[in-house]
């Protein structure tokens, strides 16, 4: 456990944390679709710095196989869901890739799933993507989704199966709408996921970003938010639970580009068992032009056994002071013998004890998503978690 | 009527030097509505009953018996212990991550009486029983001790032992690290659950002064694992003008 085990919280004061891999400015970083553009995976790169290539499984290959024929949708009649040649899509629009694995998705993928909602329309029921993979061949997905004037809706995607899975993902959410997106990752042992998801806000939009992340051997996403209009506001969540051997990452950042945006950052795991690992890299750039910003960022981490490793890091970087608020915490804690002895001195079993701790700590993430079906099924993988219990 | 027996129990703790005896024999005889202080200097093994009683997995019982109305305690789990009518007041209560009061409390008592309370008069009751001991309703959200002033974590204690009516209750220097206020308000609760449910009270203490709000029966004088002297409250009266002295240079 790297990050401090009391609560810190800081704000206001322009500064980053980190150690060995100096501090970079966010906006510095490459954008391309050449994967060319990219040096190959190494640990001496930030953005690679708590993987191995290994890890990778394949995933850092100039080609990969095209996915799409892995991928069902279910969706209202009056959105527009399909795949449609790479080309004919805004595709790079929102933003281009940002890393050597998102770059080989992009210049990978013959085709787009393009999902388009209907302006001024409220859609009732969610859009479910189901990624149900097959094999552990590098593969590559690439989506595009566009939430017209006022639109409003809730959109899916859910990860299964077994897969070694490139996913760039790209959100145009244009003035007035309310996108609610929820990302599941639950794949076979074996399985590994590196994916980007870019958003765009343009003006008096809302969105509301979350990452529920459980299995597969390697799941790391980007998910990056960038406000392009003013008076818009996101919310990024994030559900983790890490077991042996597992590695889950999540780098979100924050892109405060307009005037008086509001983002609140929220994420939440457990880790159990020896060599699970997690790592939370939460940026935040408030731009000169950002005036009446409000932002808040929030890690925590709950250790439920030795062995496991939690990395929490976040950054924020301040270019304007007329700003409304920002500030972050990080913390990671563990449950241990004594906390064991308590909840049993007081009649509560060995199992009811780390359930209730481990729910009680993550359920409050899901609840935010508003999805009575999906949160129960969440909840149950969170059980099902709990419940298989430290080796 | 219930009884908790302790017989000839001997308790040792692993240390990085070796093996080491805490407890050399203790007896000691508690029922329903009793009040038995436990009295003694620091180190005198006093908080080791404390947690022997509740079963701490530090602490090895290599002789003697535990019984709770003849029924063998030394081989129930520590949640066992606690769902046949233990209580342990602890003296650090640890934080929970990610639970809050009002959570840990009805888990609690669903575990203890075996069946979820009526959510109705469940909050009825914490509400009343947070009121008498001064703490505040916003309390119930938060998570279990995090967070909490010393005072504030034994009045939560005291809060467990009022909704989770045992049969018998140590307290482990529950006393401790209160002020005036703060140590009437704790004592005032324990009486309640003793008045209440006629509890049985194993009051462990270094200093005189909880016994002047939570009248003792007995009180025995703890010294180097064993006890060394009983009697009634005259025996805190005179401990509290003279000290210990007597006691530790006899047994050194």
């Amino acid at each position: 456990m790297s990050s401090s085990p009391a609560p810190a919280q800081h704000g206001l004061v322009a500064h980053s944390h980190g150690f060995g891999v100096p501090p970079q400015i966010r906006l510095d970083r490459k954008r391309s679709k050449h994967v060319a553009d990219f040096e190959a995976v190494n640990p001496r790169e930030e953005q690679w710095r708590y993987l191995t290539a290994d890890a990778l499984k394949g995933l850092d290959a100039d080609q990969l196989t095209d996915f799409f024929e892995n991928v069902s949708i279910e969706a209202d009649s009056r959105v527009n869901a399909s795949f449609v040649d790479a080309d004919s899509t805004p595709r790079g629009s929102v933003a281009l890739p940002e890393d050597r694995v998102a770059a080989a998705a992009y210049s990978s993928v013959s085709k787009v799933l393009l999902i388009e909602l209907p302006a001024n329309t409220k859609i009732e029921s969610p859009i479910v993507v189901r990624v149900v993979g097959a094999d552990l061949a590098p593969s590559a997905l690439q989506i595009f989704v566009v939430a017209n004037d006022f639109s409003e809706a809730d959109l899916v995607i859910e990860h299964s199966g077994k897969a070694a899975l490139a996913e760039v993902v790209e959100f145009d959410v244009r003035d007035g709408a309310r996108l609610n997106f929820v990302s599941v990752q639950n794949f076979e042992k074996g399985s590994a996921l590196v994916a980007s998801h870019f958003s765009k806000l343009s003006n008096n939009s809302f969105m509301r970003h979350t990452v529920a992340s459980f299995g597969g051997d390697l799941i790391r996403i980007t998910p990056i938010t960038t406000f392009a209009g003013k008076g818009s506001e996101v919310e990024m969540n994030g559900v983790y639970f890490a077991d042996a051997g597992q590695h889950i990452e999540h780098r979100p950042f924050v892109d405060h580009a307009s005037a008086n945006c509001k983002s609140r950052v929220t994420y939440k795991g457990a880790l159990q068992g020896n060599k699970a690992h997690t790592v939370w890299i939460g940026d935040v750039l408030i731009r000169e032009a950002a005036e009446g910003t409000d932002t808040y960022e929030l890690n925590r981490n709950l250790l439920l056994s030795d062995g496991a490793r939690a990395d929490s890091v976040p950054n924020l970087e301040i270019e304007t002071g007329q700003i409304e608020g920002a500030g972050h915490a990080s913390a990671s804690g563990r449950f241990d013998d004594e906390h064991l002895f308590y909840l049993q001195a007081r009649g509560i079993t060995e199992d009811d004890a780390r359930r209730l701790v481990v729910l009680g700590f993550l359920t409050e993430i899901v609840q935010r998503i508003g999805l009575a079906e999906l949160q129960e099924k969440l909840i149950g993988i969170i059980e099902a978690e709990v419940n298989e219990r430290k080796n | 009527m219930s009884i908790l027996e302790i017989k000839n129990l001997h308790v040792s703790v692993d240390t990085d030097q070796g093996t080491k005896e805490i407890l050399r024999g203790v007896d000691l005889k508690i029922s329903s509505g009793e009040t038995h202080a436990v009295m003694g200097p620091n180190g005198s093994g006093k908080s080791t009953l404390a947690y022997s009683i509740a079963g701490h997995p530090k602490y090895n019982v290599t002789d003697g018996e535990i019984l709770l109305d003849g029924q063998d305690v030394l081989t129930m789990s520590v949640d066992e212990r606690a769902r046949a009518g233990l209580f342990l007041a602890m003296q650090y209560p640890v934080e929970i991550p990610g639970v809050s009061v009002s959570n840990f409390l009805r888990t609690a008592k669903t575990a203890i009486s075996g069946e979820a309370p009526a959510l109705r008069t469940w909050i009825k009751e914490v509400r009343e029983s947070m009121d008498a001991l001064r703490m505040d309703a916003a309390f119930s959200e938060r998570n279990v001790n995090e967070g909490f002033s010393g005072g504030e974590k034994k009045r939560h204690e005291i809060l467990q032992l009022e909704l989770l009516k045992p049969k018998f209750a140590v307290l482990d220097e529950t006393d401790s690290g209160l002020d005036v206020d703060a140590l009437k308000i704790v004592s005032e609760g324990v009486n309640r659950a003793k008045e209440n449910s006629n509890l049985g009270i194993l009051l462990i203490t270094h200093y005189t002064r909880i016994l002047k709000y939570i009248q003792p029966d007995f009180v025995h004088v703890f010294v180097a694992g064993k006890i060394a002297e009983q009697g009634g409250r005259e025996l805190a009266d005179r401990l509290e003008a003279e000290g210990y002295d007597r006691y530790t240079k006899a047994s050194s």
